[in-house]
């Protein structure tokens, strides 16, 4: 296998990858074979799957010696197969999502009894996991190596290291989504996978940290660029978090089940200190990396104020995690930790506006780009909803707001408006900028498809979030209703079945989001295999047919 | 010294805490803000602009 004859004969890590995978490749065996539990035995047989798949991809690119991406230069192409995953995963996690959703309006649709994995209750971790994990963890991984590497003037450390991260990432989510399917979960919410896929994704992160961490090493530039100092602090904080709210016991080394070394109100307070720093570092500072390199690139002038740009990252990683504690407002949790929460949580807003002014204002001088460039817009419109997300969040941590809120879709509506409008809007900013920078090509294939994506996922966000803001905000307020006689108004049931119209109209706004980004993937797609030199402009006549 | 209680963990955190949080909030703001370092920062702002492809 490692017959890489140029110039370096040994390579270590084409000696420690593919050993690797053959210990993954055995240990999935013996799981197979050896285990009691039928969904640990399924477990088995994909972990072997996947460690085959990846040796076969080892012996299959590495076989010749190293391909021509090594041979100088940056590391192109795992940037190119994250952007490909990035793409798959986000279409399939949206349409679950959009499943799930139409499931709660219409209970029996796309549910059979016979086929437990048809359950809302395992079909709505794959959704959470698939958009935030697999569609946005991806994102996360293209970006941040293709960002190292160019404001480092380095590659990326390790020969191989990056694409071990990417497909051991990858094999993490196949683990992950296809366990929910059959049913294993820790019941911790975004950390639903069991101990040996958490023990996986540990050692692909720490892969992920040194590949990473020596591009920085290495580098030409002197200064770290900001936006690489976010993506340090997304990988090192979940890393933190991943292994501290893992800590578990396995039954057995044959079992898929485990159990926490917490309980009681420990426990719970862990998982949201996890819980709250996956959106505070996964999906906020991590995509703020993002928008630090992209938005001053795509407006080709340099961020609105590098000065503010420190002052947002120290203050942001210092206060976001302390905030946990507001999703446990009038809990058993002592009411300082929850005050403490509730605190944090208002003064996060000033860190997260910093930000937003930052990004926005980069455009200064340069606004017209929002007219005429649709992805500009699409990256611009995201930091507003990271404005809008991150204001309303303090508002919510607030204890009597909370007592409305809480439990209620208002906190559904709201953890879209981040995760659709801020995540998904500066994830597909950033990919419609790699597509032609990585595939060589002069544009898009076309920016009318960019417009046509861009308003009907916003049409798509809108109906969403204010359909979820009317039904929490109703759902709350006829909890809590009392007639004269000191009974509650309504019974539980009657706040469900006033759900119904908004269930409707925000599975309609999912499902304009999802036609957008297959919008976008046609458009990618064709960006793709389009010849070389290419124009953006294609005739608007031609737009009708191609968006349906 | 006796193994701390509850309280007196509280009482170090909730203290000692607030100055320490303060504390990191100065140092970050004043080295943003130290008039030697501007020069550099302004170069850094221009990282992203300035890198060529070169594969």
């Amino acid at each position: 296998m490692q017959s890489a004859t140029s110039e370096s004969p040994l390579r270590l890590d084409l000696a420690l990858i593919p050993t690797l995978l053959a210990l993954g490749f055995f240990a999935g065996i013996v799981e197979a074979a050896r285990s009691l539990d039928p969904r640990m035995v399924v477990q088995g047989w994909t972990f072997a799957g996947c460690m085959l798949a990846i040796g076969a991809w080892y012996l299959a690119t590495y076989a010749d010696g190293p391909p021509k991406d090594e041979r100088g230069g940056y590391a192109n192409d795992v940037v190119k197969a994250g952007v490909i995953a990035s793409m798959f995963w986000g279409i399939a996690g949206m349409l679950v999502g959009l499943i799930i959703a139409l499931q709660l309006a219409f209970p029996n649709l796309f549910y059979f009894p016979d086929l437990p994995w048809t359950n809302f209750g395992r079909m709505r971790p794959l959704h959470t996991s698939a958009v935030i994990f697999a569609f946005g963890g991806n994102v996360l991984i293209a970006t941040s190596f293709y960002v190292v590497q160019r404001t480092c003037k380095a590659r990326l450390f390790g020969g191989s290291l990056p694409w071990f991260v990417f497909w051991g990432y990858n094999t993490f989510i196949v683990l992950a989504g296809t366990g929910y399917l059959l049913g294993i979960t820790q019941s911790r919410e975004y950390a639903e996978p069991e101990w040996y896929a958490d023990l996986w994704l540990t050692l692909v992160w720490v892969c992920y940290l040194v590949t990473f961490l020596g591009a920085i090493w290495k580098r030409k530039e002197p200064h770290i660029y900001v936006a690489n100092w976010f993506f340090l602090a997304f990988i090192v904080t979940i890393a933190l978090l991943h292994v501290v709210n893992n800590l578990a016991v396995p039954v057995s080394l044959l079992s898929s089940k485990s159990y926490s070394l917490f309980s009681g109100v420990q426990d719970a307070l862990i998982q949201w200190w996890y819980g709250h720093n996956a959106v505070g570092f996964f999906l906020t500072a991590g995509f703020l990396g993002i928008m630090y390199y992209f938005i001053p690139k795509r407006a080709e002038r340099p961020i609105y104020s590098y000065r503010l740009s420190i002052v947002h990252f120290w203050t942001l990683i210092f206060i976001y995690i302390w905030a946990g504690p507001h999703h446990l407002l009038y809990t058993a949790l002592p009411e300082w930790a929850q005050t403490l929460g509730m605190t944090f949580s208002i003064i996060l807003w000033m860190p997260s506006w910093g930000g937003m002014i930052n990004g926005l204002m980069t455009l200064s001088g340069a606004w017209d780009k929002l007219r005429t460039d649709p992805v500009m817009r699409m990256l611009v419109v995201s930091v507003a909803f990271y404005g809008m997300a991150t204001f309303e969040g303090p508002v919510m941590s607030i204890k009597t707001v909370n007592a409305l809120s809480h439990y209620t879709n208002w906190t559904v509506g709201h953890v879209h408006s981040g995760a659709l409008g801020w995540v998904g809007y500066v994830s597909f900013g950033a990919l419609y900028c790699l597509v032609p920078w990585l595939w060589k090509k002069k544009g898009l294939y076309s920016n009318a498809l960019v417009e046509w994506h861009f308003w009907i996922s916003t049409l798509g966000i809108v109906l969403y979030i204010t359909a979820l803001w009317v039904a929490g905000i109703m759902q709350g307020l006829m909890w809590r209703a009392y007639n004269d006689y000191g009974f509650l108004e309504y019974s539980f049931v009657e706040s469900v079945q006033a759900m119904h119209p908004y269930y409707i109209i925000r599975a309609l706004g999912g499902a304009l989001y999802l036609l957008g980004a297959l919008v976008m993937a046609y458009n990618l797609w064709r960006t793709v295999r389009a010849p070389l030199a290419l124009s953006s402009e294609i005739p608007a006549s031609a737009l009708a047919a191609e968006v349906v | 010294m006796e193994r701390w209680a509850y309280e007196d963990v509280l009482a170090f955190a909730q203290s000692w805490g607030a100055v320490y949080f303060i504390v990191m909030f100065a140092v970050a703001f004043v080295y943003a803000l130290w008039p030697a370092n501007r020069e550099g920062f302004v170069r850094a702002a221009y990282i992203p602009l300035k890198d060529v492809e070169d594969v």
